[in-house]
């Protein structure tokens, strides 16, 4: 089995290269796999049926020829195999699936134009759609089923959307995809409803315990549902009513299409859904009300809709959806001789649907038309095709002696067993009309639909080959011979032709073919008194017999009025037409998109920040107030805050600290100058500072003062380009107000549940083991270091990484091009030009400025490197010797923080922060080119070669056999130093230490450095520019003075 | 654990201050908001922490309880680095905002207007088309040639105008 599955899906994938060799005749190299398959499949036959015995005799499953049932682990852990199984019903599916493919395979080889462009993918596509079809028949695991449920819709997409360039076939396609996914989802929840309930997803044994499935705990609702929504995606596939409409729309693919997917193949995966649980399922009403009472609706609508086509493909398409229905109809009877006759007239209906569409699609390709007003005289021009589809037309009316009228006949035969049985059970005790009218109306409805089938019949083949008269003048006309513009290579007809045969051939050996349909109803459990014949062609003179001459009798009937019947057709109301509905229903479905994105996508920020925020403000709210806790022996929760231990302070500082900074926060929000703002928010942060200490943790105090220094020479400099003031945003006076409520709001809860947390704490911190941990498994006594750096080094190198990531943002959002000039060496640079005034903007008269610049016109800078290259104004001698004498020093006291961070507080963070002050210091002193000159290395390298190191930190102990951030303790002996203890996880913080350092370099090359050379070159253009004005302006006066004289 | 008033009232009063400054317009006091939240924040979660104990450096004689808890204190560290270098790059937006537009505030997304404006008739879904008699066409042959000049109004394939030049 496996092995035709793969063979199946290999060749279909070097499909392409065996078409690029070979055009169009590639075709019989793909028709041989299926032959092949149906070949081995044929000889697999004696097995099948005589393990279906074995199995009917009581044994076990397990005892089965092990050839036929195949099992492969895929997700053990949800249960799911690759099982596959080949019983009666698989191989009898197999078979049609193999046998029509490879027959319409050979006849894509002249269906085809002989320049045909994308027949190396659409042949890919035929041949996997092969594949995936005898993998959903045979497979015996739920899930898997699913999976190949799903390839086939997407490959019939694929496939009617041939012509991809045309919005008929693109339409057509999306309407089957949107149609058969939505039934494939419903019967996905379904499929895993039956797994979770039976426990297992082996189809076999869901079908065995069925009784228990519908008696057990998931009686009820439960399976209702499963088997409605199962049952959802065997209507939608199966076209049903009210989801018959993508059917004729598919018609839009190429013919083979049309005759092994949407007649022969795919559509009847519904339909083996139906069988494969009928065993199960029958019995319930959802199974009658979805199998029986859609399928018997839609035979009728399906024969009624053929009668008015004038397409002769959609005559066809339309029997086709009639002819499902009625295989819905057999199929889910649910008795032993509804499964036998539904199988049969399956194989029936492949046998005539497939050579029919074959024909269309010759006549189709010989005159370019399928439109019946067209097509006339093909009787006698095209005898073969005549006769081809005449003998699998009446084997489609139900005409003996071909297999069309077995099948029809073993059908109504069920459906009169099953009116006959339901009577007897359920009616003679207590005769109820409703009950009477449900038990006999398959058998009307069948006899009744057959009788269109046999009208559309007729229509068909009038409408593909008569000599039609027209009324021309008043009289009528002969239409003239329709043109034949390309001739159909012969070989083409042969499968068509062969098929039709077997349909007088199979009629002929009905034992022989009925022996896989009898065996499978064998596995039905016997209604009362109901004994199975094997199918035959001759009954003798009975009901039945009768019935199928009142069909025929009737159907030509139909089409002899037929000008009737037309204008009972055109008086149906117009909005009676599912494909309308459906369409209309997605354009309401786009209304009602476009409606929802235009009220919730407001493109507004403070829009979602209200909505964001008032969340976040109501939700921990309507816990407080309204807990879900009503255990008694815990606090309730909105009294929690006010039971807990309130002091008013734990440090009288604090009262200091907390004025300090409410009032800077108040007076921040009403700050209207930027920097006077920068300052206001700085201190908050400082008196964050002040908190952090006084609670006891120098880690953070520290780092936190220096980031706020940091940050504050930040903002500084990237808020200078801005104006001073900040514009006023006109608001509305409720929105102020609103705003501030949500404000107060947000804060009171925040203390309200930070309140509620530490009342209701009753467990010991999980940190009360980090100190023992970090000092003799991490090595250092600083424990906050030791977390960051050991226990959660993890955590702390992604963080190192977004810094990199915000550094590089950083960057290209000022620089934009390119990050990295080349550097100029300090001799290239005009001394005195970096930061220069403009003349009318200097706070200094030209005297001052004279003296200033003779001050610094000295050889060799004595404090800075480059002071020389700043503007004399902007110099400050004191600057510059402070910065000299403390740059060094800074810079040794960040590396003792990195160094003795392990024990003692600092680290990384802390040490490269100090670093990055000390650079700002050295840049605000000599400007750009200080800055360039006290770190040579490119910002991207230190944040790199940081990452580096961090990541090269953590990998190693995997070469010692550790795990990846492992640290490790060393004793070293340093000359200076003596004994030093030294864990490797200081290399990591190394890497920190840099990043850090990169992060800051970064922001002042960014927002300082080439903030300061646009500007200078904006300054300096703007000169230039009024002083060509004003040349201008002085040459025009004299030139114009001259003139007037 | 004991509830420090003060240390919650500056919490609260931090939180609500950066909430006010966050729902503005104007981009500069949104970072303000931004860092005035990073700053209530850490101090919620050194609250947290529980009250003031001795700094978390190991001491065999200091039992596990009496130091301030240092796990919060690793989170709020790596916090107040990373909102150092948020605010930079907010910085660096706000930057690059005034140099391409001369504004510092947040606009308003017309994309977004625009989307919620648009029709709903879109000629690939609604256009009314014709079916096709043969699958053997030729592309001009095609009924739906000019499908995409259906119009709300005019749905219909048949009736579509293509323009001068757009014909076949």
């Amino acid at each position: 089995m496996l092995i035709v599955l793969l063979a199946l899906f290999v060749v279909a994938l070097i499909a392409p290269l065996i078409f690029h060799k070979t055009g169009r005749s590639g075709f019989l190299i793909l028709a041989a796999i299926p032959a092949a398959g149906f070949i081995w499949l044929t000889a697999q036959l004696p097995n099948v049926l005589a393990a279906e015995e074995l199995l009917a005799s009581g044994a076990a499953a397990d005892h089965q020829d092990t050839s036929l049932v195949q099992t492969w682990q895929w997700i053990p852990q949800l249960g799911i195999e690759l099982s596959f199984r080949l019983d009666t019903l698989s191989a009898f599916l197999g078979l049609i699936v193999l046998g029509v493919g490879a027959a319409v395979l050979v006849y894509c080889a002249r269906y085809f134009k002989a320049d045909e462009p994308r027949l190396g993918s659409f042949g890919a596509q035929f041949l996997a759609f092969a594949g995936a079809m005898f993998g959903l028949v045979t497979t015996d695991d739920l899930m898997v089923l699913y999976v190949f449920w799903e390839v086939t819709s997407i490959l019939s997409f694929l496939m009617i959307g041939y012509q991809a360039h045309r919005i008929f076939a693109r339409r057509s396609a999306m309407t089957a995809l949107m149609i058969t996914t939505l039934g494939g989802l419903g019967m996905l929840i379904g499929l895993v409803m039956f797994g979770h309930a039976a426990g297992t997803f082996r189809i076999s044994e869901i079908v065995a315990q069925g009784a228990e499935l519908l008696a057990g705990d998931f009686a009820g609702t439960y399976m209702t549902w499963a088997i409605g929504l199962v049952l959802l995606g065997a209507i939608t596939k199966s076209a049903q009513v009210p989801f018959h409409f993508w059917l004729p729309a598919a018609m839009a693919a190429p013919t083979p299409v049309s005759a092994y997917l949407h007649a022969a193949a795919m559509v009847k995966a519904g339909i083996y859904l139906v069988a494969r649980f009928a065993p199960a399922f029958s019995s319930e009403n959802i199974w009658q009300i979805m199998v029986l009472g859609v399928g018997m609706w839609t035979m009728l609508v399906g024969g009624w809709r053929a009668l008015r086509q004038t397409d002769i493909k959609l005559i066809l398409a339309y029997g086709t959806v009639s002819q499902l229905g009625f295989l819905m109809i057999a199929n889910g009877l649910g008795t032993a001789a509804g499964a036998q006759a539904g199988l049969v007239m399956l194989l029936a209906h492949s046998l005539f649907k497939a050579p029919l569409f074959m024909v269309v699609g010759a006549i189709d390709k010989i005159t370019g038309t399928r439109d019946l007003t067209k097509l006339s005289g093909l009787r006698k021009s095209h005898p073969g095709l005549f006769w081809t589809a005449t003998i699998a037309s009446l084997s489609m009316a139900g005409v003996p002696p071909l297999f069309g009228f077995i099948g029809k006949e073993t059908v109504m035969q069920a459906a009169m067993d099953w009116g006959l049985w339901r009577t007897d059970a359920f009616l003679l005790g207590q005769p109820n009309f409703w009950g009477a009218v449900w038990s006999w109306a398959p058998l009307v409805i069948v006899v009744l639909g057959s009788i269109l089938t046999a009208a559309y019949t007729a229509r068909f083949l009038w409408a593909a080959f008569a000599t039609k008269k027209v009324r021309a003048g008043g009289q009528l006309q002969e239409l003239p011979q329709t043109p034949a513009l390309r001739g159909f290579g012969r070989l083409g007809l042969i499968p068509a032709a062969l098929l039709s045969a077997a349909g007088v051939v199979a009629a002929l050996v009905p034992s022989w073919v009925g022996a896989l349909p009898y065996g499978f109803s064998q596995t039905f459990e016997h209604i009362e008194g109901e004994h199975v014949e094997p199918i035959a062609l001759w009954h003798g003179f009975n009901l039945v017999l009768g019935l199928s001459v009142l069909i025929i009798l009737a159907g030509v009937g139909l089409f002899v009025i037929r000008g009737h019947v037309s204008r009972a057709q055109d008086a149906v109301p117009t909005w009676i037409d599912m494909s309308r509905v459906y369409r209309n229903g997605l354009a309401r479905l786009d209304d009602l998109a476009i409606w929802i994105t235009g009220r919730t996508q407001r493109g507004d920020l403070s829009v979602y920040l209200y909505i964001i925020l008032a969340v976040t403000v109501l939700a921990p709210l309507a816990v407080l107030l309204f807990p879900t806790n009503t255990d008694e022996t815990t606090i309730s929760l909105p009294n929690a805050a006010f039971a807990g231990d309130w002091i008013l302070t734990g440090h009288p500082v604090y009262f200091v600290v907390a004025a300090v900074m409410i009032l800077a926060a108040i007076s921040a929000i009403r700050a209207k100058r930027r920097f006077w703002a920068v300052l206001l928010v700085s201190t908050t942060g400082y008196a964050l500072a002040a908190v952090f200490a006084f609670q006891g943790s120098p880690d953070l105090a520290l780092t936190q003062v220096l980031v706020e220094s940091v940050l504050t020479v930040a903002m500084v400099l990237g808020l200078r380009v801005l104006p001073p003031e900040i514009p006023k945003v006109q608001e509305e006076h409720d929105k102020q107000w609103a705003r501030a409520l949500l404000a107060i709001a947000f804060g009171f809860v925040m203390i309200w549940i930070a309140a509620t947390v530490m009342a209701s704490r009753i467990a010991d911190p999980i940190s009360l083991a980090m100190p023992e941990l970090s000092y003799y498994e991490g090595g250092g006594t600083n424990i906050v270091n030791v977390t960051l750096v050991d226990m959660r080094a993890w955590d702390t190198f992604g963080e190192i990484t977004v810094l990199a990531a915000a550094a590089t943002g950083v960057a290209s959002l000022v620089f934009i091009a390119e990050r990295e000039k080349r550097r100029k060496s300090l001799s290239e640079i005009t001394a005195g030009t970096v930061g220069a005034y403009r003349v009318e903007e200097l706070p200094m008269n030209e005297t001052e400025v004279k003296s200033f610049r003779s001050f610094f016109n000295v050889q060799r800078e004595p404090w800075i490197v480059a002071g020389s290259t700043m503007a004399p104004e902007r110099r400050s001698i004191i600057f510059e010797v402070i910065t000299r004498l403390i740059f060094h020093a800074i810079i040794l006291v960040s590396l003792y923080l990195l160094i003795s961070g392990h024990n003692l507080p600092g680290g990384g963070f802390a040490g490269g922060l100090l670093a990055g002050i000390a650079f700002a210091i050295r840049y605000v002193a000599g400007g750009r080119f200080e800055l360039e000159q006290s770190i040579k290395v490119p910002a991207g390298i230190i944040l790199g070669s940081g990452l580096a190191i961090a990541a090269v930190a953590g990998v190693i102990p995997l070469f010692f056999g550790g795990q990846v951030f492992q640290a490790y303790d060393v004793e070293v002996v340093l000359p200076l130093f003596g004994h030093v203890h030294f864990a490797s996880a200081m290399v990591f913080d190394i890497g920190v230490y840099l990043v850090v350092i990169g992060l800051v370099i970064d922001v002042l090359r960014s927002l300082g450095s080439e903030v300061d050379r646009r500007y200078e070159i904006e300054i300096r253009d703007r000169t230039e520019a009024e002083q060509r004005m004003t040349a201008a302006r002085v040459s025009a006066q004299s030139s114009g003075g001259r003139r007037d004289h | 654990m004991t509830i420090d008033a003060i240390l919650l009232i500056m919490m609260g009063v931090m939180f609500a201050a950066a909430i006010y400054l966050l729902l503005d317009r104007t981009l500069t006091r949104i970072m303000f908001g931004l860092m005035m939240f990073t700053n209530a924040a850490n101090l919620l979660i050194i609250i947290m922490a529980g009250p003031a104990g001795l700094p978390p450096i190991f001491r065999d004689d200091i039992a596990a309880d009496e130091y301030l808890d240092p796990l919060p204190q690793a989170l709020t560290l790596t916090s107040i680095v990373i909102s150092f270098a948020v605010t930079a790059f907010i910085l660096a937006l706000i930057y690059r905002s005034w140099v391409l537009a001369r504004r510092d505030e947040v606009q308003v997304d017309i994309e977004d207007i625009q989307v919620a404006e648009q029709p709903t008739y879109d000629a690939e879904d609604d256009a009314l088309i014709a079916d096709e008699a043969s699958e053997f066409l030729e592309d001009h042959e095609d009924p739906n040639i000019y499908y995409e000049y259906t119009t709300e109004t005019n749905p219909n394939v048949d009736s579509a105008e293509p323009k001068e030049g757009d014909r076949w």
